[in-house]
């Protein structure tokens, strides 16, 4: 028997209300455990695609479907479906401040399984293995804006993990953060696909999709979908890179001498 | 953070952001063993109307003082710090309560027994024969009476707000507001503004400090006052997709609009005895209202 892709998007497009595109026919599968890149610049539709797959947004053209249920406005005023779907599925937001609402860093753990009706113990249980785990039991007291901005992308994947959803999308994760907790988010997020979870990334960094991604997608900055493969087929492929403006060339010195090559910009420099 | 003692916008945004940090997002009073912690956040609110509509229905001042002496009672009770409270409550009164009030203990207002003259014209004042302006403005006895009345008022309700704000967390406020079947709409909005106000007020404390960081020497007041324009509007729209966002976050973790907290809300004896001291000082300001007591 065949496996049920987890999401199915076919032909989505997405238009805001001033008729601005931010995503343009896109059609893609992520399957059951699978670890799936989806590759682009900023303003390249990333955000937008994941927030209609978590069922935030909803395409203006095409389908997407979850579990072989399209996701539509009209399904998630099933309060059963909407329950079910936010159980298995956790979003993690790119600027955290958004996500992080709660009083402390104990009720914002607490809030995803509290909302989802988890029996009281089983909560208490879970906001604990998951403050342990990211190594922020002695946050718990503290209010979110007091912390730093690794801290709160700890928290926010916290408050994920105490949901422990089968899928996690994830926007820019490792963005803006310190290469010691970047490290720490990437064996992170290996750690949950050792588990078997099903991972979702939307970011812009060629060296983390190198280590994390089993397929990837590109996005090019006409919102529509450049590529799709495997990493080694798509990170092998200058031009394409490039052409999605996630490689560049321009000047730069090794050892003294000037000279041209493509490249993408990090903190250790070269790509 | 230093700002300059003429950048008002910037010290303002400042101050706001630094005072909602420690009175909005602050719950350390909630979690005090005292009274008011111990009683449900149910039979506060219903407490709190009960003292409300007592408040509203008290004319004498003695009244109206005995409740505001029970209101402080009420914090040193409940181990709020008299000088914070007060603080929190009379912040407010002057803006709120005093613009409508000091208009009244004058005479063109409140006529009466006049207790001090302010100004005195050489004819009374009639304009287009609608207003009549006396020829003495004097601060009225019944003016300053009914100017303190409403003062007072304002204290003790204002007070007692504060008070079931500082002993509740927030969470279980919320929760207390969607077991009365206040509509979820409403609990939405409250539960966002409480997370939104702080990331909005961040933003334009931000937007300010990048300005500063940009500007040399002295800027003409016309320029700045046309930048403060285009920044309103810039924020206007931040705060928009701000708002989006934070509610997009909530969604995606579940939430429906209904608040739940962790322990489930229980009601006994304390909460029962508690609304009922509340009817019974209900009752006692009717009777006294009507010379009974």
């Amino acid at each position: 028997m065949t496996e049920e892709p987890v999401f199915e998007l076919k032909n989505v497009g997405y238009s805001y209300m001033d008729g601005l595109t931010a995503l343009d026919d896109i059609s893609l599968q992520v399957m059951p455990g699978q670890r799936v890149v989806i590759l682009g610049v900023n303003g390249s539709g990333k955000s937008t695609l994941i927030k209609i797959m978590d069922g935030l947004y909803f395409p203006t053209t095409g389908e997407c479907k979850a579990f072989g249920v399209p996701l539509t406005e009209r399904q998630f005023r099933d309060e059963e479906f909407a329950f079910s779907f936010r159980r298995k599925v956790g979003l993690l937001f790119q600027d955290p401040d958004v996500q992080l609402f709660s009083p402390t860093v104990w009720n914002e753990v607490a809030f995803a399984p509290l909302q989802l009706g988890l029996p009281e113990d089983e909560i208490k249980q879970r906001v604990e293995n998951a403050l342990e785990t990211m190594g922020i039991w002695h946050l718990r007291e503290r209010a979110p804006y007091q912390l730093s901005e690794g801290e709160k992308k700890k928290v926010a994947l916290a408050s994920l993990l105490s949901l422990d959803p089968q899928i996690w999308l994830m926007d820019e994760p490792t963005a803006n953060l310190d290469p010691r907790t970047q490290g720490w988010v990437i064996d992170f997020l290996l750690s949950l696909a050792d588990r078997g979870k099903t991972l979702v990334l939307a970011i812009h960094e060629l060296e983390v999709a190198q280590i994390v991604a089993q397929k990837i997608y590109v996005l090019g900055e006409d919102h529509r979908m450049a590529a799709q493969g495997g990493p080694d087929e798509i990170l092998g492929d200058d031009d394409l890179l490039t052409q999605a403006n996630l490689m560049h060339i321009h000047r730069h010195f090794h050892g003294g001498d000037a000279h041209r090559h493509p490249h993408v910009h990090k903190h250790d420099h070269h790509g | 953070m230093l700002f300059h003692r003429r950048d008002f916008v910037a010290r303002t945004l400042a101050e706001l952001t630094e005072a909602l940090q420690r009175a909005v997002f602050t719950h350390r009073y909630a979690r005090l063993p005292g009274l008011l912690q111990r009683i449900d956040p149910r039979a506060k609110l219903v407490t709190l109307m009960v003292f409300l509509i007592g408040a509203g229905m008290a004319h004498r001042m003695e009244t109206l003082l005995g409740l505001y002496v029970f209101s402080l009672f009420l914090a040193i009770v409940s181990r709020v710090p008299l000088g914070f409270f007060l603080k929190r409550v009379w912040f407010f009164i002057p803006i709120f309560a005093g613009i409508i009030a000091i208009p009244a203990i004058f005479n063109v207002i409140t006529p009466g027994r006049p207790v001090l003259t302010i100004f005195r014209f050489s004819d009374p004042i009639s304009l287009l024969g609608l207003v009549h302006i006396p020829q003495e403005i004097t601060i009225t006895q019944q003016g300053l009476k009914g100017a303190s009345l409403f003062v007072i008022r304002v204290a003790d309700s204002v007070s007692l707000a504060v008070l079931l704000v500082l002993t509740t967390e927030w969470m279980r406020l919320l929760s207390a507001l969607s077991a009365f079947r206040f509509p979820r709409m409403g609990i939405l909005m409250l539960a966002m503004t409480y997370r939104y106000i702080f990331l909005f007020l961040r933003v334009a404390e931000e937007m300010f400090l990048a300005r500063r960081s940009r500007t040399v020497g002295h800027t003409p007041a016309r320029e700045k006052r046309r930048w403060i324009a285009g920044g309103t509007a810039f924020l206007l729209n931040r705060s928009y997709n701000l708002g989006n966002e934070v509610y997009l976050a909530m969604l995606s973790r579940g939430w429906n609009g209904k608040a739940r907290i962790l322990e489930e809300l229980r009601l006994g004896w304390l909460d029962a005895l508690w609304v009922a001291f509340s009817i019974l000082i209900l009752i006692a300001i009717v009777f006294s209202e009507k010379g009974l007591i």
